[in-house]
């Protein structure tokens, strides 16, 4: 089973979201990257199937040379290899085309993203993958049993869930669920010794595709302060809910 | 030159989430002096309703349930995108909504922006980033984009018109093979739900919820919880908003029982209007809520039940 992994460095699910440079630019200083939080499921999940019907498992990240501490943990965590592709991840697009461009050189069974990434959030990378590779992507999975060439997965509908299956290879946008929270792997002494000497290969951006660029950003306006309302008095926030927040 | 908007049927509804997507796609095409064209895809349901909302024209796929997925609704709404020339396509934001928009992106050479809050201006758009913590203002370098619209921020714009629903048939096939279906369909689906009622760890066991699941049905809201209480399995993991859970935007967020960790707020921090019970005064919630009482959940949830059960006759 080739499986390939696609991470993303996110701020820590903790950062105090601020902006520099007249607010054109994330403030990065004192935050922590982590490996994003969706992607981790895959990577834990991708471990998971190679140890059971073996295999390799590849990491693939878009994003500059600063950013591989978190390659290098998703290495000390288990996969085999990783490739980063040298450039800036512009958006979701630019990001599927290049990881796309890779898979094209070398085949998968299976290729694991997020469900979407916890700084943009567009959930457009597994989707976008499948439309340029013309591979069924199912995300987000929240089940996934590999049965000879067959692969049984589980996403969200309306009110519930729907399993579906078909004939690998398949990109699965990953989530908990997929694996639990308590089947993710903290790197160990042994493993992140052996990440420094794992094969990390560095490719070039290939496509040039720039759909937007980022103008300004902004944060949310700041809350009034909260009416406190006594507990022996619910009828109160009724009121209050139908007369000034007019909701219900 | 038009502007195409994908809307979902479900149990032969529209859903909430499409029709603030038709709101978006008839006042963009109104801007651009371009036409609006609905690409409803679902069975039964009654597309001319999207009347109201300034769609004149409606081609409607009666697919059966399980006909539909990611692959299926993208190979329609790229056929469609392709005979009507369009320029702009609108999507909820829902998931499949998001495949079929990533599609067309990539297969009509299209821009693609998620998270939008409002219509393009001057070559640039609004959308929401870091998980709700914040907004970015981008410039649009293509001419041709799809908007994935963020629930309940652009709302429900009333123009009304009458529609013209064509009926259509689509041979459209994918890879992909439906299995089964694990459903509750009696239950308010959390990211159309316009009132939500969440609970924490304050609850203190599973077998507490029915004090929440109570205040849900008096109010008619859909019911969602903290991470922790996912995490032990108290409730099933669709349930569990913040940021690595599903965001949600309704009118009015309930909290009950839960602290407030940032992690929490940013799935629910769009909300319109926020409701804080918790018995520690101190609890990071009450910076981000509107209202707040400080209290026993045990002592505070049935009289609150109580009294909207009489507000509401």
């Amino acid at each position: 089973m080739k499986i390939l992994v696609c991470i993303s460095s996110v701020p820590d699910t903790t950062t105090k979201i601020s902006f520099v440079n007249d607010n054109k630019e994330f403030n990065s200083s004192g935050v922590q990257f982590i490996i994003n939080p969706y992607d981790e499921f895959g990577l834990t999940k991708a471990l998971k199937i190679k140890e059971q019907l073996g295999g390799t498992v590849t990491v693939i990240h878009v994003g500059p040379a600063s950013n591989e501490p978190i390659i290098r943990k998703a290495l000390a965590i288990g996969a085999d290899s990783a490739v980063r592709i040298d450039g800036e991840a512009v958006d979701g697009l630019m990001v599927a085309h290049e990881i796309a461009n890779y898979v094209k050189n070398n085949s998968f069974d299976l290729i694991f993203t997020g469900r979407e990434s916890i700084d943009y959030n567009g959930g457009i990378v597994p989707h976008a993958l499948s439309a340029i590779l013309n591979i069924p992507a199912i995300s987000p999975c929240v089940g996934l049993e590999i049965s000879g060439n067959e692969a049984h997965l589980e996403t969200f509908v309306d009110g519930g869930k729907e399993k579906l299956k078909t004939a690998l290879p398949v990109i699965v946008g990953s989530q908990k669920g997929l694996v639990e929270e308590s089947d993710l792997i903290i790197p160990n002494m042994r493993g992140i010794m052996l990440s420094r000497t794992k094969p990390l290969e560095v490719l070039a951006v290939q496509n040039n595709i720039n759909n937007q660029k980022v103008a300004k950003y902004e944060l949310p306006p700041d809350k009034k302060a909260c009416k406190m309302i006594d507990a022996g008095n619910v009828e109160e926030l009724v009121s209050l809910l139908q007369n000034e927040a007019k909701v219900i | 030159m038009s502007v195409v908007v994908y809307i979902e049927i479900n149990d032969g509804i529209i859903k909430k989430g499409s029709l603030e997507a038709a709101s978006f796609a008839a006042k963009l095409a109104q801007e651009k002096g371009s036409k609006a064209v609905a690409v409803v895809i679902g069975k039964g349901g009654d597309a001319s309703v999207l009347g109201k909302y300034g769609i004149a024209d409606a081609l409607h796929y009666n697919l059966e349930e399980t006909q539909i997925n990611s692959l299926t609704v993208a190979q329609i709404l790229q056929s469609e995108a392709q005979n009507l020339g369009a320029t702009d396509a609108v999507f909820s934001g829902s998931w499949i909504a998001k495949a079929a928009a990533a599609s067309l992106a990539v297969h009509a050479q299209m821009g693609i922006v998620t998270e939008v809050t409002e219509l393009p201006k001057n070559g640039t758009i609004l959308k929401k980033a870091f998980s709700n913590k914040a907004f970015v203002k981008v410039e649009l370098q293509n001419s041709k984009n799809c908007y994935v619209i963020s629930a309940n921020s652009f709302g429900l714009h009333e123009n009304p018109v009458n529609t013209n629903v064509q009926e259509k048939t689509s041979n459209a096939s994918s890879g992909l093979s439906h299995v089964s279906y694990n459903k509750d369909t009696s239950k308010v689906s959390l990211t159309d739900a316009e009132l939500v009622v969440s609970a924490g760890r304050g609850l203190k066991a599973p077998e507490n919820w029915h004090l929440v699941e109570e205040l849900a049905k008096v109010l008619g809201a859909g019911t969602a919880c903290s991470k922790p209480v996912s995490d032990a399995g108290w409730r099933p993991h669709h349930e569990h908003v913040g940021q690595t859970g599903i965001s949600i935007s309704p009118n009015l967020y309930i909290a009950i029982g839960i602290s407030g960790a940032i992690q929490h707020l940013a799935g629910v921090s769009s909300s319109k209007n926020i409701v804080a019970i918790n018995s520690d005064p101190e609890a990071p919630f009450f910076k981000a809520a509107d209202y707040g009482i400080v209290g026993d959940a045990f002592d505070v949830l049935p009289k609150l039940t109580e009294a909207l059960r009489k507000a509401k006759g």
